[in-house]
């Protein structure tokens, strides 16, 4: 152990003679991802580094396979960098006290991207950039009910069990349907945000609903769920988009090759754009002074056949 | 004498090599904080790999220490914040429970004679498994008393030693005394060596081979234990793959995988070493993490290889050696 401290002593007065001092006037960011587990994922990730170049910040960013404690890790080995802020889009709500107490401790506002945290003392980030995933449910519900004149049987491909995008796309999906008698939900089922699941349990809605021919629309809680959905439509002889509506939440390109061919009728967008408003409140923090509000909501629009060519080349780069 | 210190000090000189040139290569490098930081990040990990290295001494191997971890995390998460249970009899409980089920691995490989890596992987399934079946969520532990021990260290210069990196130092200096000074680390070093001649020799094997995987399961709760301290939450998912890196750790540091050679402090070595890539990876921002496990592929690949080639160049000068 001696020898490594004699040669860590030696390498650190070599190291700050010679190392290459940040440059002083551009903005340090390290950004902890999750990983890049889905094409939503990647964009993200796309995203955050264009809108780092375009403001001239110097992106860090470490992929943390879906581990929290590759989080943790990343997120010391920031501090000890020194940056000047660090993103995080949280694996897991909970664990993150101690280390950002860290970070806090450091001085160094650390902003949260698409999910929020548990943690008792909220001054421990500055902001949380998101969207509202109810209100995403709300908007795919909104426009059923001016498709269908609210006269809809309904059935539902839901996100993984006990997630809480899954949850709060229920929640606002479920509340346009209260407010609406002639509408109703007939059947709902989990198909864990997947294709291949969403398939399978959309194929055994058709065979109990006789064929498909009481459903008149189907919701799914993303579109890679309402791909396979379709897929399982098609192959029932039915026509997706005609016989049974389809719409979803996300906004991948896939989807939008599917409206582009009439088989999905509309999708809404959750933004993989959660750094842009991110360094926007960053930089008005670090230059004025402004201090965010807890919560930086995204904007969610819903998008249908008539553009969907043209957001699908704009989109197939970025996913 | 010389030659049975070649794979540790090569695993040595890769590490320090590997230190100065990111120390180089980085501003803010070469701080007593990132060594700090290597030591608490890596304390689970260093802690089960112990354990691991007395397994892979002796022949065997443990595939279930990742998934004893995540029931640890949870099982302390449930006891302390849904039964309110006192923390320190939680700890106690989970350890002995950690031991037993060690225990009875050790017990199923010895008198069934199946081998280690059947009956360690039916554990892991199963650790893994009861941890869902209590939660899938994960659950946060609120207590004062996880960060009361959370805020305990020792400051040094930028840098602090945390309680859990100094339970790491701690377990390493334990294991390297119980292998290489005591009866017991004889007989696991006996064990690996070549099992029938070990029981020739009057070694009783099947008390040691059981006290191995008590030991790995016990070392792997308090590695639980530890893990729950630094996420302060408990996850049937955490922990997923630490097995392997464990393994991985002790082969880097020198330790053959067949059994009856290494050095604890070989596996210490091991850790800071993926430790290392790991900040580098986080230092220079733009590459992708997966690179960590590309590395250490590498780095596994060029050890067990370099291991091999000692062997061969090894077993006839021995006998000479031993004739002079």
């Amino acid at each position: 152990m001696t020898f490594h401290r004699i040669v860590a002593a030696a390498a650190l007065a070599v190291a700050t003679v010679t190392a290459p001092a940040l440059a002083a006037d551009k903005l340090v960011v390290g950004f902890s991802q999750i990983g890049s587990e889905s094409g939503w994922r990647a964009a993200e990730t796309k995203v955050a580094k264009m809108e780092a170049e375009k403001r001239g910040i110097d992106l860090r960013i470490s992929d943390a396979q879906q581990k929290e404690e590759n989080q943790i890790k990343a997120v010391r080995s920031f501090i000890a960098q020194g940056v000047d802020a660090i993103f995080i889009a949280p694996v897991v709500a909970t664990g993150w006290e101690s280390v950002l107490k860290e970070a806090k401790d450091a001085k160094i506002p650390v902003i949260l991207l698409d999910r929020g945290i548990d943690v008792k003392d909220d001054s421990l980030y500055l902001t949380v950039v998101r969207s509202d995933a109810v209100y995403e449910g709300q908007a795919a519900g909104d426009w059923l009910v001016k498709a269908t004149k609210g006269k809809c049987n309904v059935v539902e491909l839901q996100g993984t069990v006990g997630a809480s995008v899954a949850i709060d796309r229920k929640k606002g999906f479920d509340k346009v349907v209260a407010e609406n008698p002639q509408m109703k939900i007939i059947r709902t089922q989990s198909g864990d945000f997947t294709r291949a699941k969403g398939k399978e349990v959309m194929e055994s809605f058709i065979k109990a609903e006789n064929g498909g021919k009481n459903i008149c629309a189907m919701y799914a809680h993303n579109d890679d769920m309402a791909i396979g959905g379709i897929q399982a439509i098609k192959e029932s002889g039915l026509k997706p988009g005609k016989d049974i509506l389809v719409v979803s939440i996300d906004g991948v390109p896939d989807i939008f090759n599917a409206m582009a061919e009439g088989e999905a009728n509309a999708t809404v967008e959750l933004t993989p754009n959660m750094a842009g408003p991110a360094f926007d409140a960053l930089v008005a923090f670090k230059t004025g002074g402004k201090v965010p509000p807890k919560w930086i909501k995204t904007e969610t629009k819903l998008y249908q056949p008539d553009v969907a060519k043209s957001e699908y080349q704009r989109r197939k780069d970025l996913y | 004498m010389n030659r049975r210190f070649l794979p540790l000090l090569m695993t040595t000189s890769v590490f320090v090599l590997g230190y100065l040139f990111c120390s180089f290569e980085f501003h803010n490098f070469a701080t007593v904080r990132v060594i700090c930081n290597l030591l608490t990040d890596n304390a689970f990990l260093g802690i089960v790999a112990v354990g691991m290295t007395f397994v892979i001494l002796s022949g065997g191997i443990d595939l279930s220490v990742g998934s004893v971890i995540a029931f640890t995390t949870v099982f302390l998460a449930i006891t302390i914040e849904q039964l309110s249970l006192p923390p320190v009899l939680a700890f106690a409980m989970i350890l002995v429970i950690g031991a037993a089920f060690g225990a009875a691995m050790g017990a199923c490989i010895h008198y069934l004679k199946i081998p280690a890596f059947i009956i360690t992987l039916a554990g892991m399934f199963l650790a893994r498994g009861l941890s869902f079946l209590l939660t899938t969520d994960s659950i946060p532990v609120n207590h004062p008393l996880y960060s009361t021990l959370n805020d305990v260290s020792i400051p040094i210069l930028s840098g602090r030693l945390s309680l859990i990196a100094i339970v790491m130092l701690l377990v390493f200096v334990a294991g390297g005394i119980l292998a290489h000074q005591t009866r017991f680390g004889t007989n696991v070093f006996a064990l690996g060596g070549n099992l029938t001649s070990a029981q020739l020799m009057g070694v009783p094997v099947g008390r040691t081979m059981i006290l191995i995987y008590t030991l790995s399961g016990f070392l792997s709760a308090l590695a639980g234990i530890v893990f729950s301290l630094y996420t302060s939450a408990g996850y049937s998912l955490a922990a997923t793959g630490t097995e392997m890196d464990a393994i991985a750790a002790v082969v880097i540091g020198g330790t053959l995988l067949t059994g009856g050679y290494g050095y604890v402090f070989g596996t210490f070595v091991g850790i800071l070493i993926q430790g290392l890539i790991q900040t580098f990876i986080t230092f220079d921002g733009t590459l992708s993490s997966w690179w960590t496990k590309i590395a250490v592929g590498v780095l596994l690949f060029a050890f067990i290889g370099f291991q091999r080639l000692l062997l061969i160049f090894w077993s006839p000068r021995n006998r000479s050696a031993e004739s002079m």
